[in-house]
C-alpha cells in the first residue's frame, strides 16, 4: 500500500493529467458532477456524482456513424473517436460495481467495440465511503463501500490518501507516481474500514434483501397485483433509468445534419411508451408494462442471465430523483411481502 | 488492441430486383455493391436493413441459404421503413447488417420428419427460407405440407413460385385457401386454422407456424385438439428491436431477447416465457 | 390559527367514504424516509391510517393525476388541494380535461413545502429525520448530527415566491383561506431580462445543456396534457430523446415553454421534479410576465372557463410588430 499527504493531492493529479486526461467529481450549483481536472479545480467530498459514472463508457448520445447520401448512393464515413487514454478518480463502490454489469452486457459477443474500447483506455481509480447516506444500499448487493474495487482502490483520511493497486493498469499508474508516495502499512486504512462497516450496519435499508429475487423467480412475480398498485403514481418519465449506473438500453436513431446523415446511439428508457412501440402494435402498452419490465430486468431478467449478478448496485440515486418517490427499494418490499 | 469489428455498423447493399407480390407486399432483391451476397445465413435469421436519414428495421431473410448470389426480403408496407421502401427503385442503395438470431433447426431436430408449414399472410415471408431450403436438400425431410392462406388471391405472397415450383415438386403438398370467395378461384375457401383441421393431418409432424398472432393461436389449439404437443411446433417471432445483438433492451420476453435468444422458438419454450408479446 | 394536520385530513378523508360521497381518496403515502412521499389512491380507513401522511414535502400537484382517475370509476374521487393546486385544477376544468362531477374536492391551506434538495445541501447526506419546529426545522443524521434550518432557507423554489394562499376552486374548505399575494415570482425573469444577448443565451446554454431528456418536467406538467406528445411521435422530426445535436435540448424546452404559455399556472413542478436543477419555470414565468404586460394581468386557472390572451383576439390586442419591438 502507498500513501501521500492530502496537500500532495494536486501534485498527484498533476502528475497523472500530465500524460492522460483526469476527470474527478467537482462541485456544482446542481451537487457533484465528473468533471475534467485541470489546475484549481477542487474534488468534491460529496459522496456521490448526480449523474452517474456510466457517461464515461455508455455516454448519453455517441455517433455511431455517418452516412453521405448522393442520388442512390450511399457511402458510410467512419467518425470514431473512442481511443483515448483516461483515468477516472473517485468512483465509489457503487459506480465500480456498475461497470462489471455493463461489462456484461457490452463486452458479450458480439462485443460492443464503442464500449470495449473505452474501457480498454481507462483507468479507474476508486475512492472508499465513509460517510454513507440514508439512501445507500450496496451491502444488499454485497458491495463493499469501505473497499471498492477498481484498478486502484483509495482511501481518504483527515490527512492522507492511501492506494492500493488491484490490476496491472493500476500498479502501472502507481509505479509512475512512485517519486510522490512512500510505502505504508495498512493499519489506518483498516481502522477507517471498520469504522465505515459500523456505520453501513445501521443504515435504514441494511437489512433490505434480495434472497427473494433473482434467475429463475419469473413467474413468481410477472403477474403480481402489487404492479398495478406499484405504478399507480409513476409519471413514465426515464429520470430513474438516466441517474441510473446500470441501466444500459439504448435507441438508435439518424439524424440529418443537411449535408448527411449521423447515426447516433442514445439513452433509451423502458418507462418510454414508444420503447416497445412497433408498426403494428405495442408489447408493453401500459405503465404498469414498462414499470414492471424495469424492475423485473434488474431483479430477476438481469441475475437469469448473469449467474444470479443483481443489475442494480443499491447507489440511491432513483431514490433521491424519482419524481413521486416510487424506486427499486419500495418494489422489493412490496413484492417481497408477498 | 482496440476491437474494431462493430455489429452495429452496417453494410452498404444495392437493391437489384423488385418484384410486386401483392398490394402491400414487395420482394427486394440485395446484393453488396460489387455485386456479391451480403453475408450468409440460415433460414429463419433476420437482417437489419436501414435508409439513412428514414430508419433501421429487422427483417427476415426470405431467401435460402442455398441461394448464393443473393438475399431477398419480402416485405409488407406498414410503417416508416417499410413505406420508404415500397418507393425505391431498382438501383437504390440501402444498408444492411446480420444475420441476426437463430435459425430453424433445419439441420438436426427437423431431419427425418414430416414437415408442416403453415403461414398467413405476410408471415411466410420467413417460411419461405425454411421452405426452399427443405426442398434443396429434398432427401433429408419426410412429407412436406404446406397450408397456406391469406385474405384474398391477390393477398398470396409469392403465389407464381407456389405454383410453379412448389406445387411441382414430388412429396409436397400445398394447400391454398383464401378468408372469402372471390372470382377466379376454385381453391379452398376458410381461415387457416380451420382448414388445418379439416386436412386432418396425421399427428407425426413437425410444425412450423407464422402469421398474425389471433392465427398463430387458434392453429396452436386447432393442432392441440388434433392430438399434436407444444414440442412439434415451431414459430418465429417480432418484436421491437434497434441494436439486433441483444443489448439495447426492448425485445426481451422475460428473460429471453428475441433478437439473440429467437427469432426461432419452440412453442412449449414460448409458453414458459411470461405473456408479454 | 388552528395547524390542519394528518389526522384531520384522514377524519375527513374516511368521512366522505364513509358517507359514500367518494370512493377513493389521491392523497400522499409515507415512504421510506422522513421526507420521501409518494401520489397513491386510498380507498380504505386501514391504508389512510396507516400509510397516509401530510407534512412538509408534500409538494405533489395531484391536478394532473384526476385526468386518469376520474375516468377509472363512475364514484366521486377526493383530492386534496393546496392553494397553488387549485390554479392547475381550474385550468384543466377550462381545458375540459376531467369532469367536475367526478371530483370532490378539498382545500387545504398551505404554509410552502420544503425542498430535501437544499436541506442536503445545507445539512448533508445521511438524513434519518426533519422535525418541523417554529419558523426552522432540525435535521438530525445518521452521525448523531443535529442541524437547525430556517424555513426560509429550505423553501422549495415556487413557495419562496408563492402567488397565492388562496383556494380558487373546491368543493369544501379545510382551515382558514388565505390571499392572493403580491409576489416577487418575476424578480429571477427582470435579473434575465437585463443581460445582454449573449449572457442570455451563454445562461440558458449552460442551463439548458445539462438536460438529460428524462422528461420528467413535461410529464408532471398539469399543462402537458395531450394524450400523445409530439415528442413521442418518431414522425414529428422532434425527439423524445438525446440527440447528436446540442440544440436539440433547447428546441425541447422552448417548444414545450411555448405549447404551455397562457396555460400554464406556474406551478412550478417542472422546476421541482428536474433531476439536473434547471430552472425551468424562469421560461414560463417570462411568458407569464410578457403576457401580463402585453395584454393585461391575466392568472390562468384563475377562473374555471376563463379566456386566454393568446386565445382571445381583442381589438385592443397588440400589434404584432409592438410585441417583437418590447419582448426585446
Amino acid at each position: 500500500m502507498r500513501k501521500f499527504s492530502i496537500q500532495a493531492l494536486d501534485t498527484i493529479f498533476a502528475k497523472i493529467a500530465a500524460d492522460e486526461k483526469l476527470y474527478l467529481p467537482v462541485d456544482g450549483e446542481n451537487g457533484s458532477n465528473y468533471k475534467l481536472w485541470e489546475p484549481g479545480v477542487q474534488m468534491s467530498d460529496a459522496l456521490n456524482t448526480v449523474r452517474s459514472a456510466k457517461d464515461f463508457f455508455f455516454p448519453q448520445t455517441e455517433n455511431l456513424i455517418e452516412f453521405k447520401v448522393t442520388g442512390k448512393q450511399i457511402d458510410i464515413i467512419d467518425v470514431r473517436n473512442e481511443n483515448e487514454d483516461f483515468v477516472v478518480f473517485g468512483v465509489r463502490a457503487c459506480d465500480v460495481r456498475s461497470f462489471d454489469i455493463l461489462d456484461r452486457v457490452f463486452l458479450s459477443e458480439p462485443i460492443d467495440s464503442y464500449y470495449a474500447n473505452r474501457r480498454a483506455h481507462s483507468v479507474i481509480i476508486s475512492m472508499a465511503c465513509t460517510r454513507p447516506a440514508e439512501t445507500c444500499f450496496c451491502g444488499t448487493f454485497d458491495i463493499d463501500a469501505a473497499n471498492p474495487a477498481g484498478d486502484i482502490t483509495c482511501w481518504k483520511t483527515q490527512d492522507s490518501i492511501y492506494m492500493r493497486a488491484n490490476t496491472d493498469k493500476g500498479e502501472k499508474l502507481l509505479a509512475k507516481l512512485d517519486g510522490l508516495t512512500e510505502e505504508c502499512d495498512d493499519s489506518a486504512v483498516s481502522a477507517q474500514q471498520d469504522k465505515t462497516r459500523r456505520i453501513m450496519e445501521r443504515l435504514p435499508l441494511a437489512n433490505l434483501s434480495a434472497e427473494k429475487f433473482g434467475g429463475g423467480k419469473t413467474n413468481e412475480f410477472f403477474n403480481s397485483p402489487a404492479w398495478k398498485e406499484l405504478s399507480q403514481a409513476c409519471l413514465g418519465c426515464g429520470t430513474c433509468t438516466f441517474v441510473c449506473p446500470t441501466c444500459q438500453c439504448y435507441d438508435i436513431k439518424d439524424y440529418d445534419t443537411g449535408n448527411g446523415v449521423i447515426r447516433f446511439r442514445c439513452w433509451d428508457s423502458c418507462m418510454y411508451s414508444d420503447f416497445t412501440k412497433m408498426a403494428h402494435g405495442n408489447s408493453r402498452n401500459s405503465q404498469v408494462e414498462r414499470f414492471r419490465q424495469r424492475f423485473m430486468h434488474k431483479l430477476v431478467y438481469y441475475p437469469e442471465n448473469n449467474e444470479g449478478i443483481f443489475g442494480c448496485v443499491g447507489c440511491g440515486r432513483c431514490l433521491a430523483k424519482c419524481p413521486i418517490s416510487m424506486n427499486i427499494v419500495k418494489v422489493m418490499k412490496k413484492l417481497g411481502e408477498e | 488492441m482496440d476491437v474494431n469489428y462493430e455489429a452495429l455498423i452496417p453494410k452498404v447493399g444495392v437493391i437489384t430486383d423488385v418484384r410486386i407480390d401483392t398490394p402491400d407486399v414487395k420482394t427486394f432483391r440485395v446484393v453488396t455493391p460489387d455485386g456479391k451476397k451480403a453475408f450468409d445465413h440460415k433460414p429463419g435469421q433476420c437482417a437489419m436493413l436501414s435508409i439513412p436519414g428514414v430508419g433501421e428495421a429487422m427483417f427476415s431473410i426470405t431467401s435460402a441459404p442455398t441461394n448464393t448470389e443473393y438475399m431477398e426480403f419480402s416485405i409488407k408496407k406498414c410503417g416508416c421503413v417499410t413505406e420508404w421502401l415500397h418507393q425505391a427503385e431498382v438501383g437504390q442503395q440501402i444498408t444492411i447488417r446480420g444475420p441476426y438470431g437463430n435459425p430453424f433447426p433445419v439441420d438436426d431436430a427437423f431431419v427425418g420428419k414430416d414437415l408442416l408449414f403453415v403461414a398467413g399472410g405476410i408471415g411466410l415471408a420467413p417460411l419461405r427460407s425454411v421452405i426452399n431450403y427443405c426442398r434443396h436438400y429434398r432427401d433429408r425431410y419426410g412429407k412436406i405440407d404446406i397450408v397456406y392462406g391469406s385474405r384474398s388471391k391477390d393477398d398470396l405472397v409469392d403465389y407464381q413460385e407456389i405454383i410453379n415450383e412448389w406445387m411441382e415438386d414430388d412429396g409436397i403438398d400445398v394447400h391454398l385457401t383464401i378468408d372469402r370467395e372471390q372470382e377466379g378461384w376454385d381453391g379452398h375457401v376458410g381461415f387457416v386454422p380451420n382448414y388445418v383441421k379439416e386436412l386432418n393431418f396425421d399427428t407425426n409432424k413437425t410444425v412450423i407456424i407464422c402469421g398474425p398472432p389471433i392465427m398463430i393461436k387458434f392453429t396452436l389449439e386447432g393442432l392441440i385438439s388434433m392430438g399434436y404437443n407444444k414440442q412439434q411446433v415451431y414459430t418465429t417471432m417480432e418484436l421491437r428491436m434497434k441494436c439486433g445483438v441483444g443489448k439495447c433492451g426492448r425485445c426481451n420476453i422475460g428473460s429471453k431477447y428475441v433478437c439473440k435468444d429467437g427469432p426461432v422458438f419452440r412453442c412449449d419454450q414460448l409458453e414458459e416465457l411470461p405473456d408479454e408479446y | 390559527m388552528q395547524k390542519i394536520t394528518r389526522e384531520n385530513l384522514i377524519n375527513k378523508a374516511i368521512e366522505l367514504l364513509d358517507n359514500g360521497t367518494v370512493s377513493r381518496v389521491l392523497g400522499w403515502k409515507i415512504g421510506e424516509f422522513a421526507y420521501d412521499v409518494t401520489p397513491a389512491v386510498f380507498t380504505t380507513k386501514e391504508d389512510l391510517q396507516k400509510d397516509f401522511i401530510f407534512d412538509d414535502f408534500c409538494n405533489a400537484n395531484f391536478s394532473k393525476y384526476l385526468i386518469a382517475e376520474t375516468r377509472k370509476a363512475e364514484e366521486k374521487v377526493l383530492v386534496f388541494l393546496k392553494p397553488c393546486d387549485t390554479y392547475s385544477f381550474n385550468q384543466l376544468l377550462t381545458e375540459h380535461r376531467f369532469s367536475r362531477e367526478k371530483v370532490y374536492a378539498v382545500g387545504i391551506p398551505c404554509e410552502g413545502m420544503l425542498d430535501i434538495g437544499k436541506i442536503k445541501a445545507l445539512a448533508g447526506e445521511g438524513i434519518i429525520d426533519v422535525i418541523p419546529g417554529e419558523g426552522s426545522i432540525t435535521v438530525k443524521n445518521l452521525y448523531e448530527e443535529e442541524k437547525t434550518l430556517a424555513y426560509g432557507d429550505v423553501l422549495t423554489e415556487r413557495c419562496l415566491s408563492c402567488k397565492s394562499k388562496k383556494h380558487v376552486v373546491y368543493d369544501e374548505l379545510m382551515g382558514e383561506e388565505g390571499d392572493v399575494i403580491d409576489s416577487n415570482r418575476f424578480d429571477e425573469v427582470e435579473k434575465i431580462e437585463k443581460m445582454s444577448a449573449d449572457e442570455r443565451f451563454a445562461f440558458w446554454q449552460s442551463q439548458l445543456s445539462k438536460c438529460i431528456r428524462c422528461n420528467a418536467c413535461r410529464d408532471i406538467c398539469p399543462a402537458c396534457t395531450c394524450e400523445k406528445c409530439v415528442f413521442d411521435n418518431p414522425k414529428s422530426s422532434v425527439n423524445n430523446k438525446a440527440i447528436s445535436d446540442s440544440f436539440e435540448e433547447k428546441m425541447f424546452h422552448i417548444i414545450r415553454a411555448f405549447h404551455v404559455a397562457g396555460r400554464c399556472t406556474d406551478c412550478g413542478e417542472c422546476s421541482r421534479v428536474c433531476p439536473q436543477g434547471i430552472p425551468l419555470h424562469l421560461l414560463n414565468r417570462k411568458f407569464i410576465k410578457d403576457i401580463n404586460s402585453f395584454y393585461g394581468d391575466y392568472q390562468a386557472g384563475q377562473e374555471e372557463g376563463s379566456r386566454a390572451p393568446l386565445i382571445n383576439y381583442t381589438f385592443d390586442d397588440l400589434e404584432p410588430g409592438e410585441a417583437v419591438g418590447r419582448g426585446v
